[in-house]
């Protein structure tokens, strides 16, 4: 297990880009970086951490690193896998290459989710790494399919009529494990140990594994800046956002939470949820409360943990 | 260094001497050659297979699909080292190369009509990232309504990608033109994408005699690729980062630059490929302009016709002439002028809609090339074979027709000529 004192402290990601004070994101990938076993290159699609960490002539990364688009971080990090054993078997360059690809939400359970689907099916060997903060930020906090319903964002927004998003998180590691690969884990920055433990599995393993990293956003949420940890920890402790491992297709939780806390306690630290807490609203608040249970359950079901919330 | 200008010398313009193709260069040491029969499709895939490529990422799509599919059989029977990627898309399989090329490796792809429309971002970033990839394009028209035949729409919607876009007439042109757009790309002054063209079905489909070289000669002339820079963590560099107002504007310029300078590796690559194998390549080739009053100019497989028309036409003591362009991007201004500025017309062949605009796309660039010269040729534009109709000689002698009446009265009828449709 990751314990902080073992922390390299070299930082391949340096200090320094323009990513937001308490951004979730940012710390994601410094971690996943800290958990890197050797040489290690990124894949980096379009969003909020490719923009703010290599606007030129400046880098963040020490690491060799590409954006190409949005959509074929998967693809061009498969491209890459290939050069270098291609490389390689003609003698033109020695040793591995860890390669991470890294994309945000919208890029990885939307627009870029065929891309993935066919480097998962492929069997290339690279670690997906999906930050996860719950809505396209960089353009401006539109739902994507990684939003949690009830979340007001500015496609979805809180209206006299409508409540915010209407429709369910996509459930992205299930996915991912559909696709009988041999890793996938959930994460929060909240846990850095087990998030990095997970990383440190995901570059071991021999062939395409997934981590979802769920990495709250300030500005997007509507959050506090030093409440990002407490909010990616009651994520998880309120059963909204589980934590778990499928490995060969087996389910793992990774926390027994015990009691669960209740959602309001997540959602009175954000104003993207404010207005369920309304009493007109009370019905929208329990449907979620249910469908977050019903998921929660379903997950343990699939670990084989005994179902109970309590 | 990037204001340093090519300066014309009347080079990469081929003229067709006789009847054969072959140029003979002097003091050249042709390499042996071996007769063979080759579909473009296959003359292509076995150009790539004697390149060594080092990864190939693809994806199926009539008429491209043989390039595939022959490849993947190098690949299975262990005739090649080649990494070969059998990606979920055309966006996947440019996105990969584009990984690949990166990486340092020898990228080679094919497509054809939907699939480069669906690259087409990724084309962009292919020539902005400079990445030398090469691919062939079987040329096929676009939806809707949806038709797999050959016409030249696929290209021309992408021909302000930054790639440098050579056209193949016939299978051997397709087999050359790929082992020296290897050489072209790779060269670290210039680093940029390459596309083959070679019409569909027209030249992908049909069996030609053609020559080709030895493994060890076509080694020999093209040696493994080293890259100016790569992604790897010896050299820990971030690549496709954000520019901004300050910077983005510079980095285009300069894109322009390369791309505008790499017609003189171009020719360069056209003349040693000459001296190996005695087909010399350039910019365009000619026929009969030496005392042309009237000529056509096409791309691919059209060119044969004309050539054919055009020899018909001067036995009877016709002024004639025909031009084949095989480089279209970046365009040969100062040569293709230098070629056709004597001549009283020319037609131009657009195998390709560009809806709304005053002509068709090659017609506007001979136009550009025209511009403020004070030259008075008379063009006339020819829109024909859309969708992969037929374009017989009986239509092409019409054309060459029209041209010496315009020549003769210096009136053009009509501004478009849509050739052989009904309206």
């Amino acid at each position: 297990m990751v314990v902080l004192k073992d922390l390299t402290k070299e930082e391949l990601y340096a200090p320094g880009h323009r990513l937001c004070a308490g951004c979730g994101p940012s710390i994601s990938i410094r971690m996943a970086l800290k958990a890197a076993r050797g040489p290690i290159a990124a894949v980096n699609a379009t969003g909020c951490v490719e923009v703010s960490t290599t606007i030129f002539p400046y880098t963040a990364w020490r690491i060799p690193w590409i954006h190409a688009l949005f959509e074929n971080t998967a693809a061009v990090a498969s491209g890459l896998e290939y050069a270098y054993d291609a490389l390689e078997k003609r003698g033109a360059r020695k040793g591995k290459v860890d390669i991470i690809a890294i994309g945000g939400d919208g890029g990885t359970f939307d627009i870029g989710i065929q891309a993935l689907s066919g480097m998962l099916e492929r069997g290339h060997d690279i670690v997906y790494l999906c930050y996860d903060n719950e809505a396209y930020m960089n353009t401006g906090i539109q739902r994507s399919g990684a939003t949690p319903r009830g979340a007001a964002t500015t496609t979805t927004p809180a209206g006299r009529v409508i409540p915010g998003k209407r429709e369910w998180k996509k459930d992205f590691a299930g996915i991912c494990a559909a696709h009988g690969i041999s890793y996938v884990a959930t994460a929060s920055i909240g846990f850095f140990s087990d998030y990095m433990d997970k990383m440190k599995k995901a570059i071991e393993v021999d062939g395409p594994a997934v981590i979802h990293v769920l990495t709250p956003c300030p500005l997007g949420w509507r959050s506090n800046p030093a409440d990002t940890i407490k909010l990616a920890k009651v994520a998880v402790q309120t059963g909204l956002f589980p934590i778990y491992e499928v490995i060969n297709g087996k389910y793992k939780m990774s926390m027994k939470p015990g009691t669960l806390l209740p959602i309001e306690e997540y959602f009175k630290l954000q104003g993207r949820f404010s207005h369920l807490l309304k009493p007109e609203l009370k019905d929208e608040l329990e449907a979620i409360k249910k469908g977050a249970e019903a998921n929660y359950k379903r997950i343990l079901g699939l670990a084989g943990e005994p179902v109970t919330t309590q | 260094m990037y204001r340093k200008k090519g300066k014309f010398t009347g080079e990469g313009v081929i003229p067709y001497s006789g009847e054969g193709s072959t140029v003979t260069i002097e003091g050249a040491a042709v390499c042996t050659q071996t007769g063979c029969a080759y579909t473009g499709n296959e003359a292509v895939a076995y150009a790539a297979k004697q390149c060594n490529v080092d990864v190939v990422s693809a994806y199926p799509i009539t008429p491209q699909t043989i390039i595939v599919e022959r490849f993947s059989e190098y690949v299975a029977n262990g005739e090649v080292d080649t990494k070969f990627l059998a990606v979920e898309s055309e966006h996947s399989a440019m996105s990969a190369c584009v990984g690949a090329s990166l990486g340092g490796a020898r990228v080679f792809t094919s497509t054809a009509s939907q699939g480069l429309a669906l690259m087409h971002e990724v084309l962009y970033l292919a020539s902005g990232l400079r990445c030398p990839i090469v691919m062939a394009v079987v040329n096929r028209a676009l939806s809707a309504p949806i038709n797999i035949h050959g016409d030249q729409s696929d290209m021309m919607g992408s021909r302000d990608c930054g790639w440098i876009q050579l056209f193949a007439e016939n299978a051997q042109e397709s087999y050359d033109l790929t082992i020296q757009a290897f050489k072209i790309a790779e060269d670290k002054g210039v680093h940029l994408p390459v596309s083959v063209n070679l019409d569909g079905f027209t030249v992908s489909h049909a069996t030609e005699s053609m020559k080709a070289c030895a493994d060890e000669d076509v080694h020999k002339f093209l040696p493994p690729r080293e890259s100016l820079f790569k992604v790897d963590p010896t050299t820990p560099i971030s690549v496709g980062g954000m520019a901004l107002p300050e910077y983005y504007y510079e980095f285009k310029r300069q894109q322009e630059e390369a791309l505008q300078l790499s017609k003189l590796f171009v020719n360069r690559v056209g003349k040693e490929y000459g001296k190996m194998t005695g087909r010399r390549y350039g910019y365009l080739r000619t026929y009969g302009l030496e005392d042309a009053d009237a000529a056509v100019i096409s791309l691919g497989s059209t060119c044969g016709n004309v050539r054919s028309v055009a020899r018909t036409l001067r036995a009877k003591g016709k002024k004639v002439g025909a031009i084949k362009l095989w480089m279209y991007r970046p365009f040969p201004r100062e040569e293709l002028f230098s070629a056709i500025k004597d001549l009283k017309a020319l037609a131009v062949m657009d195998r390709a809609i560009s809806f709304g605009a005053p002509q068709g796309a090659l017609c506007s660039d001979i136009a550009a090339t025209l511009l403020n010269t004070g030259s008075d040729i008379k063009i006339l534009n020819m829109i024909y074979g859309l969708g992969g109709r037929d374009i017989p000689p009986s239509t092409i002698n019409t054309v060459f027709t029209d041209t010496l009446r315009a020549a003769k009265t210096g009136k053009v009828k009509e501004r478009i000529n849509y050739l052989d449709v009904r309206e």
